[in-house]
């Protein structure tokens, strides 16, 4: 087991009610040896946050499915700044070319659409937080 | 992630004055094991001894989280700041984990609760000493109660939870639910049972073995000193149907064990155990390192060859790490 185990936040803002993707990065995740906590469904931008800080989270993921990644993904990007967080947030969804070079601009690590194989989930998330380490 | 501005010390100080992020750190710390983990637990420990120490535990889905939930809803009403402490296996396989507890408690914590997830990790003696450090370091931020999760499976897992003040272990209706309970050690630990999903079919027949199994039971030591018998609380934590009954209880257990003067002993036999735990894997890492060393290939060369005894072998390896240490 490696000394350093990454443990990543996974979470879906808003209301949309979908957790089939997820659920699939949470085993990918675990399958490569992290620890994932999952929030599920549901949440705020302030009950991440809180789970962040509580359980000393090294990556928040963010599943999106309705098109909200220019609101949302912003949004939690400002709230981990705001709590003077330090850790990368990956967004994982179906988001047009057009709009990955905004939310990359803005700081978001990575984004992830639903064609990447679980090699390539499991090693975006890793380059993620070893590249703020 | 560790930042040279962030020493111990320093974390400390500031968990002792309330910030959440440097109470997480910590406990990352305590984890991760070794040298600093030991300095942290060290310092908690200082601080420590105030808080009440609940263990839930029970089989995989039998309703342990929903139920936590439910407690620290009702704890925080009152005004008090609760922290939990859910532990999840490892996958043994691959070392990961998903660690689902929160997502049951999350809509239902105060402001004040903190709630804190940990894998089991599979490393010897890992958890046996995070989890009373955890508990110590909660104790010293003034959180309290402190509620441990943990899944009524395996030794170390019954230890953790059977070793709280005050353990409840959860049971669901179903053809011998209380039965499998009684086979995984989880009735001796008992203080409190709760039948939980109580909505479900066969709730009074599981109610029925538990009343049965505790009336063939021996006497605990705390029955007979205060007649104390663990209550059987029906619930169904979907609705929070039965949490504060569940905490009138704890609270009732509590005075009980104050009254018998049982706290002392629980607390006693709490530390007993963790410097046991300590001592055993301190041993361990010697009698290992030794082996490995010089003389101690000399010595297993000295086995092989007939020359002495494997025990003899031992004991001549145990007299020599004994010299060392003093
Ligand atoms: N019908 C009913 N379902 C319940 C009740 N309490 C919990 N559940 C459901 O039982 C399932 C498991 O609940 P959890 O709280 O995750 O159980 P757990 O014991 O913590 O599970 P593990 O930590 O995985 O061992 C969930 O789907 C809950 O919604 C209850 O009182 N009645
Ligand atoms: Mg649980």
């Amino acid at each position: 087991m490696s000394d350093q185990q990454y443990r990543v936040i996974l979470a879906k803002l808003g209301l949309d009610g979908h957790d089939r993707g997820i659920k699939v990065v949470a085993r990918i995740l675990r399958d490569a040896g992290m620890e994932v906590i999952y929030l599920g469904l549901r949440q705020t931008t302030a009950s991440i946050i809180a789970a962040a800080e509580e359980e000393d989270a090294d990556a928040i993921g963010l599943s999106m499915h309705n098109a909200g990644h220019l609101t949302l993904g912003p949004k939690m990007m400002e709230a981990i700044s705001d709590a003077g967080l330090k850790i990368p947030l990956i967004i994982g969804g179906i988001v047009p070319d057009e709009d990955i070079a905004e939310l990359e601009k803005i700081g978001i690590a990575a984004i992830l659409g639903p064609g990447a194989s679980a090699e390539e989930v499991a090693a975006t998330v890793r380059d993620a937080i070893s590249a703020r380490d | 992630m560790s930042h040279s501005d962030n020493s111990i010390p320093q974390l400390f100080e500031q968990t002792l004055s309330g910030e959440r992020r440097s109470l997480g750190k910590l406990l990352s710390i305590i984890e991760k094991g070794g040298e600093p983990a030991d300095d942290v637990a060290g310092l908690a420990h200082q601080k420590a001894g105030n808080t009440h120490v609940i263990g839930i535990t029970g089989a995989p889905g039998s309703g342990k989280s929903t139920l936590t939930g439910r407690l620290i809803e009702n704890i925080s009403k009152i005004g008090k700041k609760p922290a939990v402490l859910a532990v999840d296996p490892s996958s043994p396989l691959t070392g990961g984990a998903i660690l689902g507890d929160r997502i049951r408690m999350d809509d239902l914590a105060g402001e004040g609760s903190f709630i804190r997830s940990m894998a089991t990790r599979g490393h010897s003696g890992g958890l046996a000493l995070a989890v009373p450090a955890a508990i110590q370091l909660f104790d010293a931020a003034q959180y309290n109660p402190v509620i441990i999760e943990t899944v009524g499976v395996g030794q170390v897992e019954v230890d953790v939870a059977g070793t709280a003040d005050t353990t409840v272990v959860v049971v669901t209706p179903g053809m011998g639910d209380a039965v499998q309970a009684n086979k995984a050690g989880l009735l001796e630990v008992a203080d409190i049972f709760v039948v939980n999903k109580s909505d479900r079919p066969g709730a009074n027949d599981t109610r029925r073995d538990l009343d049965l199994m505790l009336d063939l039971g021996h006497l605990s030591g705390l029955e007979e000193k205060t007649g104390y018998r663990p209550p059987i609380i029906m619930a169904n934590s979907l609705e929070g149907e039965g949490a504060e009954e569940i905490l009138t209880a704890i609270e009732s257990h509590a005075s009980h064990l104050a009254e018998s003067g049982s706290f002392q002993i629980r607390q006693e036999q709490r530390t007993l155990m963790e410097i046991q735990n300590r001592l055993e894997l301190l041993i361990g890492s010697v009698s290992k390192d030794a082996l490995q060393s010089e003389s101690g290939k000399l010595i297993i060369s000295e086995v092989l060859d007939r020359s002495i005894s494997p025990s003899e072998a031992a004991k001549s390896i145990a007299s020599s790490i004994i010299k060392d240490f003093t």
